[in-house]
C-alpha cells in the first residue's frame, strides 16, 4: 500500500514549527527583558527626574543629607575613563592580533594567544586589587611627578596633568580599564585578521607592499565591521565596569579637568551607596544614574551602527 | 533506552524523598531556632563570634548579614529578619512608628589615622575643630601654624594632606561626621551629618577596609576608621583632643570612659550617640552598635531566641568582644538594657 501523501513528512514540519517558536521565543523574551529593564530603571528614576528635570544631569552636587543630587559627575568620569581606556586600548590589541598573525613565529602564536584571552578571564576586583596595591604606588611615584613637572606647567595642556600625585584618580582607572578591555578586541580582532583572504594578503605583498600597508590597505578595510564591533564590546565593558574602577578611581563627586584627580563613576556611585541609600529620593536618584548610563551606552551603540552604516555607504560592504 | 530513563528517574526520585524525611526528622530534632539578623559591617566580626560560641552551647544558630546599618534598619522594618543592627541610632518617634525598640550592643571608637613619614602612632595631635577644617579643605598643608602649634616637638613635612573619607553610606561615617558638626559649626552648617555626605574634598575609600587601605598607600593622607582596624593593620592612629581638653589616645579604656560618662540614664530608647562625651579621659568619637527588634514580634519563640542571645552576649560575651579590640558595655549599662528589653519587647 502507497501512503498518502499528506501523512509522509509532517512530523518534520511540526518539530520545524516548535523549533521556529522556541528560537523566536528566546529572541523576544530578549527584547522584552531588555524593554522591562529599561522601563523599571525609568520608573525607579522617576522621583528624581520629576524633582530635578534637566538640571539631574547637569548638576554637579551630591549631596544626601541636603537632598541634592546631580549626575554631571559620574557621567563625566564614566565617559572619560571608558574613552581614555579604548584610546589606550585598540592601538595595543590592534597591536597584538597583527602580532599574532603575521608577525610572531608559528610556535609562539598558541601560547602567547592563551596569554591574552587568560587576561579576560581575571576577575575584575583582582583588577582592581592589583591596580591599588601595585599600579597606583607605581603612578604616584614615579608617572605622576614626572607629568607632574613635565607637562604641568605648560599652557594649555597642564591643566589635565597637574594634581597631587595619590596615584588613584582618572588616569589610574583609564589605563586598568584599557587593561582590562585589551583582551577582549585582541580576541575579536585576531579571529578577523585571519580570516582575511590570503590571495588578496599575497597580492598586496606581489605590488611590493609592506606590512603596515597591507594591515592599513587590505586587512584594516576589509575587518571594518567586525574591529568596529569588537571596539564598541570593549567600550561596552568599560562603561558598566565597577569593582576595578571603584578600587583605583577615588570615589570623589568632585568635577575636575585634570587627569590626575579623583572622580567618580556611574557603577561605582551605584556600587558603593546603593544599601544605605535610606531617602526615596536618594534611592530613584541612583536608579536615575543606571537609566542615563543605560542611555549612555544605547547612543555609543547607536552611533557605532551609524558610523557603521556611513563608513559602509562610502567605501563599499565588504560583509 | 527509555526504559533506562524512567528507571534512574525513578531511582532518583526515591532518593530524593527519603533525603527529604530524614532531614525532616534530623531538624526536628534539634528544634533549634535560626536567628536572622542584618546589618552594620562595624559589629559583624563580633557577633559572628559570639554566634559561634552561642550555638556551641545552646544550639541556636545566627545568620547575620553585614550590609550596612541603612541595609539592617530597612530589613528590619520590613520583617525580612529577627533584628537589625545600626550604627546610627533611630529616633524614639521612628522606632514608634514603625513599632520597634532598640539597645546598644558593643561599643567601638572611629579613630583618625594617618601616613606620614617619620609620625608614628600616638604622636600627631589633633583638635576637634582642626579635624573638622582639615576635612573641609580649609587646611591643606601638614605644616600649617595651626598643626604645629598644637604638636610642637614634631617635625611636619610641608606636604598637602590627602584626605581620605568613605565612599559609601555607613554608621562610621555618621559618628564621625556627627562628631564633627558638634565640634565646627563651619561643618555643621555645610557637609552635615549623615551614613553619606558631600564631602567637600579627598577620595573615598569602599568600607574601613578600603579607607585603611587608601591611607597605607596614599603618603600624606589622613583617614577615619574602626578601632579594630588601626590595631590589626598597625595604623599610625592620632591623638584627639576631647572636651576636657585633654589629648587622650584611642583604647579600650578611653571608649570605656567615654560610655561611662554618656548620659544613658536619660536618653528614651537609648537614643543617643556618644560622641563628644564628657570626661577627662574620654575618647571624643565613641561610637555604640544598636540592635532594633520589634516590640510586638510575630515569630515571639524566634524573638524570644534572639533576645536569650543578646542576653548572653552581654552578660558572657565580654572576652570575645575584648578579643577582637571591641569594648563591652560597662555593667550598670547592661542592667539598663536588660530591664529595656523586658519591659518593652513582649
Amino acid at each position: 500500500m502507497i501512503s498518502p501523501p499528506h501523512s509522509a513528512p509532517n512530523n518534520g514540519a511540526g518539530g520545524d514549527r516548535l523549533f521556529r517558536l522556541v528560537t523566536a521565543g528566546a529572541a523576544w523574551l530578549v527584547l522584552i527583558i531588555l524593554g522591562a529593564a529599561a522601563a523599571s530603571m525609568a520608573w525607579g528614576g522617576r522621583l528624581a527626574f520629576e524633582t530635578f528635570g534637566w538640571r539631574f544631569i547637569t548638576g554637579r552636587d551630591w549631596d544626601a543629607v541636603a537632598g541634592s543630587f546631580g549626575a554631571l559627575v559620574p557621567i563625566y568620569g564614566t565617559i572619560v575613563t571608558s574613552l581614555l581606556a579604548l584610546l589606550i586600548a585598540v592601538p595595543v590589541s590592534i597591536g597584538i592580533a597583527l602580532f599574532l598573525t603575521d608577525i610572531a613565529p608559528r610556535r609562539l602564536r598558541a601560547p602567547v594567544g592563551m596569554a591574552i584571552e587568560l587576561l579576560a578571564a581575571i576577575p575584575s576586583i583582582i583588577y582592581g586589587m592589583w591596580g591599588l596595591f601595585v599600579f597606583a604606588p607605581f603612578m604616584a611615584t614615579h608617572v605622576e611627578p614626572w607629568l607632574n613637572d613635565k607637562l604641568g606647567p605648560l599652557p594649555f595642556i597642564g591643566t589635565f596633568f597637574s594634581g597631587p600625585p595619590i596615584g588613584i584618580g582618572l588616569l589610574t582607572a583609564s589605563v586598568v580599564l584599557g587593561i582590562m578591555i585589551i583582551p577582549f578586541i585582541s580576541a575579536v580582532a585576531r579571529d578577523v585578521f585571519n580570516a582575511v583572504p590570503a590571495p588578496l594578503k599575497e597580492a598586496a605583498v606581489a605590488l611590493g607592499s609592506t606590512r603596515w600597508e597591507i594591515l592599513s590597505q587590505v586587512t584594516l578595510p576589509y575587518t571594518r565591521s567586525a574591529i568596529i564591533g569588537a571596539v564598541f564590546l570593549g567600550l561596552g565593558r568599560a562603561l558598566g565596569e565597577t569593582m576595578a574602577v571603584t578600587f583605583v578611581l577615588g570615589n570623589a563627586h568632585d568635577l575636575s579637568a585634570s587627569l590626575l584627580m579623583p572622580s567618580n563613576s556611574i557603577a561605582a556611585a551605584i556600587a558603593n551607596e546603593f544599601t544605605e541609600a535610606d531617602t526615596d529620593l536618594y534611592r530613584s536618584s541612583l536608579i536615575a544614574l543606571a537609566f542615563l548610563l543605560f542611555v549612555v551606552t544605547f547612543i555609543v551603540l547607536a552611533a557605532a551602527r551609524l558610523m557603521l552604516a556611513r563608513i559602509g555607504r562610502i567605501h563599499g560592504r565588504t560583509h | 533506552m527509555k526504559l533506562f530513563f524512567a528507571a534512574a528517574g525513578a531511582a532518583l526520585l526515591l532518593a530524593a524523598c527519603h533525603n527529604n524525611n530524614s532531614q525532616n526528622a534530623a531538624s526536628g530534632q534539634s528544634a533549634a531556632a535560626q536567628i536572622t539578623g542584618a546589618g552594620s559591617t562595624f559589629v559583624y566580626p563580633v557577633l559572628s563570634a559570639w554566634s559561634a560560641d552561642f550555638a556551641r552551647q545552646s544550639g541556636a544558630q545566627v545568620n547575620y548579614q553585614s550590609i550596612g546599618s541603612g541595609g539592617g534598619i530597612s530589613q528590619i522594618k520590613a520583617g525580612t529578619v529577627d533584628f537589625g543592627a545600626s550604627d546610627q541610632p533611630l529616633d524614639p518617634k521612628e522606632l514608634a512608628d514603625a513599632g520597634l525598640a532598640q539597645f546598644p550592643i558593643v561599643i567601638g571608637g572611629v579613630v583618625p589615622v594617618v601616613n606620614i613619614t617619620g609620625i608614628d602612632a600616638g604622636k600627631l595631635r589633633l583638635a576637634g575643630p582642626v579635624l573638622a577644617d582639615i576635612y573641609a579643605g580649609k587646611i591643606t598643608s601638614w605644616n600649617d601654624p595651626v598643626i604645629t602649634r598644637l604638636n610642637p616637638g614634631l617635625s611636619l613635612p610641608g606636604a598637602k594632606i590627602a584626605v581620605v573619607h568613605r565612599s559609601d553610606g555607613s554608621g562610621t561615617s555618621f559618628n564621625f561626621t556627627h562628631y564633627l558638626s558638634q565640634v565646627s559649626s563651619a561643618w555643621k552648617s555645610g557637609p552635615g551629618e549623615g551614613k553619606t555626605v558631600a564631602w567637600p574634598t579627598g577620595v573615598g575609600g569602599k568600607g574601613n577596609e578600603g579607607v585603611a587601605g587608601y591611607v597605607q598607600q596614599i603618603p600624606n593622607s589622613i583617614g577615619y576608621v574602626e578601632y579594630a582596624y588601626v590595631l590589626q593593620n598597625h595604623m599610625a592612629y592620632t591623638l584627639l583632643q576631647n572636651s576636657a581638653g585633654n589629648f587622650v589616645a584611642p583604647s579600650a579604656a578611653s571608649f570605656q570612659a567615654a560610655a561611662a560618662s554618656a548620659d544613658w540614664k536619660n536618653a528614651r530608647d537609648f537614643f543617643l550617640v556618644m560622641t563628644n562625651a564628657p570626661g577627662a579621659n574620654a575618647f571624643p568619637i565613641t561610637a555604640t552598635t544598636f540592635i532594633l527588634m520589634h516590640r510586638q514580634p510575630k515569630d515571639k519563640s524566634r524573638s524570644d531566641a534572639a533576645l536569650n542571645f543578646f542576653r548572653w552576649a552581654l552578660e558572657k560575651g565580654q572576652p570575645q568582644a575584648k578579643k577582637l579590640d571591641y569594648v563591652p558595655l560597662p555593667a550598670d549599662l547592661v542592667s539598663q538594657v536588660e530591664s529595656y528589653i523586658g519591659a518593652t519587647i513582649k
